[in-house]
């Protein structure tokens, strides 16, 4: 069997993501907000499913890969703060021009809302700079909403707060 | 604080709490620490990095795996040679030296003298981490007395230093960060009063009649249990190089002792030398700290650990190079650069591919080591299992070894991750019970550890991420009719039960 790329990377790629199933459709994504799990290697683990409030997360034993029902997942971001893979993320292409990106953060300085970051893609490039729109907590998790080019959605995993 | 403290005061996940100031002498000199700290941990904290000189060379050594195990943080306490400064707590007063070659041994022994007492228990359990926490707290829940050992001054393992959420699920603690675990497992034990717990103690040999010697702080303990779980972890692995001992170049889990355990910083520019999840985990944890990671090399052609993890650190913007590794450290009395090197499908360094990489810290994190000698000491029977790491008992697939009632779990049983450990412990323990409580609960216990094998079997080993190591468990796993001929070919120095 042909080792992945992302095994030998530690980087996954939109075309890998989709072709594993794991990306929400287009439309589903112009409706609002919808996590994205990017977790490919079937984990002993079903945390997500448990913690999702929509119960939109399915897996039928511990070590399948987490599969989200698009239409019941309503982008609340409680994965994002609970998966211990730090796997999961929301993204929003529901308003015009630009893209809303959710990640989990545990760095310092923690960021604020309404502050400029910089936006990280998967390979730690600063793609750009980004308005932070939300942030919460839960067990030293942050989740970091930011607004960034639609462009860039399916870029920006990360953020990070330079000040 | 002063400018060489490397000790860490905001931190993302953890919050330092220190105790009081405690004052004690380096090398003559009065020096600040905080109580609860360990002497390494200490002397790291205020920039000292050599420990010690080696014995034939002169060579300086620093320490490299921060709980116990090795001896490279050998040092003169209050006169005592070859102290272990990572397991020794900071004291008011007490001298501390640099270790010059082979120290003399005193010749005498300490005022206080030291004192025997014979301990009852059920059940002893040997190693305070994921699998003998589980253990303990299992075997205890059911009223049997348990005595439970571990080297250090804390209960909790390897956990107490995991910052990272578990895997798992809610019943197996997932979703709570290792420290957490640890912190809700000891809460529970110290509620129990039919467990004792012995810290800083050692449980070193096993004698004839099923007698067990542990050697504690001017105490030694005998204690003969029904029953025993061997649960003492593992060992980092070291990897052979010019300049591999010089200070600085560290264990990947002594690195994530000091920053996660003690709040002190183990360097400001790291080298990871591995990419399982401990070299990956570690580099996630060396940023949240605030050290740079200039590189993970990793000699295979793709990444050792889980994806997830490597996810982590690539959005940080830490490369993994594979097919690289290292080739030589350099500096004079701590580390100042790396030499790395690409490799070929054989693992030869490809000459002309060197290249200097400037760093003040090289974590070596190329696997761990199945800590079982006090299994071979009894006389358990062992293979050389690969894919477990190294020696391990053979075992039931309830986890009793070839020693009657002796049972090995987590780490010691091979190289898995801690969840298994948490599950190994209990099935261990249950099968105990199994034994020794009479009537309903025996039947009850029997019947959990039979649900508990067949998840761990049937379930979560069968995450292709485990097929290494269920495979290794596979060969390490007998029946009890191979067991039983085992025990006649291969009579154990000992008994229990
Ligand atoms: S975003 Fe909310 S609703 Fe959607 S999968 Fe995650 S937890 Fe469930
Ligand atoms: S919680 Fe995260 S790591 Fe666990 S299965 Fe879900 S997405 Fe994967």
């Amino acid at each position: 069997m042909e080792i992945p790329s992302f095994r030998r990377t530690g980087v996954i790629s939109v075309e890998e993501l989709r072709s594993l199933g794991l990306l929400p459709p287009e439309e589903r994504l112009r409706k609002g907000p919808v996590a994205i799990l990017e977790c490919p290697e079937q984990i002993p683990c079903n945390i997500c499913v448990d913690a999702c409030p929509s119960g939109a997360i399915r897996m039928d034993k511990i070590t399948d890969i987490p599969r989200v029902d698009w239409d019941k997942c309503v982008g609340c971001g409680t994965c994002v703060a609970m998966c211990p893979g730090l796997a999961a993320f929301v993204v929003d292409l529901s308003k015009p021009n630009r893209a809303y990106v959710t990640v989990p953060h545990e760095f310092l300085p923690v960021p604020r809302e309404g502050e400029e970051v910089w936006l990280l893609s998967r390979d730690g490039r600063r793609v750009g700079r980004g308005r932070v729109v939300k942030v919460w907590e839960r067990n030293r998790t942050w989740v970091v909403t930011v607004e960034v080019p639609r462009e860039l959605a399916m870029e920006v995993r990360a953020v990070w707060v330079e000040r | 604080m002063p400018p060489s403290d490397r000790r860490i005061w905001d931190h993302p996940i953890l919050v330092f709490e220190r105790g009081k100031k405690v004052r004690f002498f380096f090398e003559g000199v009065e020096v600040e620490a905080y109580e609860g700290e360990s002497v390494a941990a200490a002397l790291y904290a205020i920039g000292i990095d050599v420990f010690s000189y080696s014995a034939k060379l002169g060579r300086p050594r620093g320490p490299f795996c921060m709980i116990g195990k090795c001896s490279s943080c050998f040092m003169i306490v209050d006169g005592v040679p070859n102290t272990r400064t990572c397991v020794e707590l900071v004291r008011d007063g007490m001298r501390v030296e640099r270790q010059r070659g082979l120290a003399p041994i005193p010749s005498t022994t300490p005022p206080e003298g030291a004192e025997e007492e014979v301990l009852e228990a059920d059940v002893l359990v040997i190693g305070g981490g994921p699998a003998g926490l589980s253990a303990a707290l299992e075997a205890a829940s059911y009223g049997l007395d348990v005595v439970l050992v571990d080297e250090h001054f804390r209960l909790g393992g390897q956990l107490v230093k995991q910052t990272h959420k578990f895997f798992g699920s809610k019943e197996l603690f997932g979703g709570l960060r290792g420290f957490q675990i640890a912190e809700v497992m000891s809460e529970k034990l110290s509620k129990m009063s039919n467990v004792r717990v012995l810290l800083r103690s050692v449980a070193y040999g096993v004698f004839r009649g099923g007698w067990v010697g542990i050697a504690s702080r001017n105490k030694l303990y005998r204690v003969r249990p029904r029953a025993v779980v061997v649960a003492s972890g593992a060992s980092e692995q070291y990897l052979a190089f010019p300049g591999n001992d010089l200070p600085g170049v560290m264990g990947a889990g002594g690195a994530q002792t000091l920053m996660n355990e003690f709040g002190v910083r183990p360097g400001e520019k790291a080298l990871v030398v591995g990419s399982g999840n401990v070299g990956l985990i570690v580099s996630y944890q060396l940023l949240q700290a605030g050290v740079k990671v200039v590189a993970i090399l990793e000699i295979m052609p793709s990444i050792g650990g889980w994806f997830v993890h490597a996810a982590k650190v690539r959005r940080y913007g830490v490369p993994i190079m594979t097919s690289h590794t290292i080739s030589a450290a350099w500096g004079s009395e701590r580390v100042e650069g790396a030499t790395i090197v690409k490799v070929d499908e054989r693992f030869n360094p490809i000459p002309g591919s060197e290249r200097d990489v400037e760093c003040d810290l090289i974590l070596i994190s190329v696997g761990l080591a199945p800590d079982a000698r006090l299994l071979a000491q009894a006389r358990a029977v062992m293979r050389w299992v690969p894919e477990l790491g190294g020696p391990v008992p053979l075992r039931t697939i309830d986890l009793e070894t070839s020693v009657p009632n002796m049972y090995v779990a987590g780490d010691a049983s091979g190289i898995e991750e801690a969840t298994s450990a948490m599950i190994e412990g209990r099935i261990a323990a249950l099968s105990i019970v199994s034994k020794l409580a009479e009537g309903r609960r025996g039947v009850e216990a029997a019947e959990k550890a039979k649900k508990l094998v067949d998840f761990l079997w049937n379930e979560y080993r069968t995450s292709p991420l485990l097929s290494r190591a269920r495979r290794g468990k596979e060969k390490a796993t007998v029946s009890h009719e191979e067991m039983e001929k085992l025990r006649r070919e291969f009579p154990p120095a000992a008994s229990f039960g």
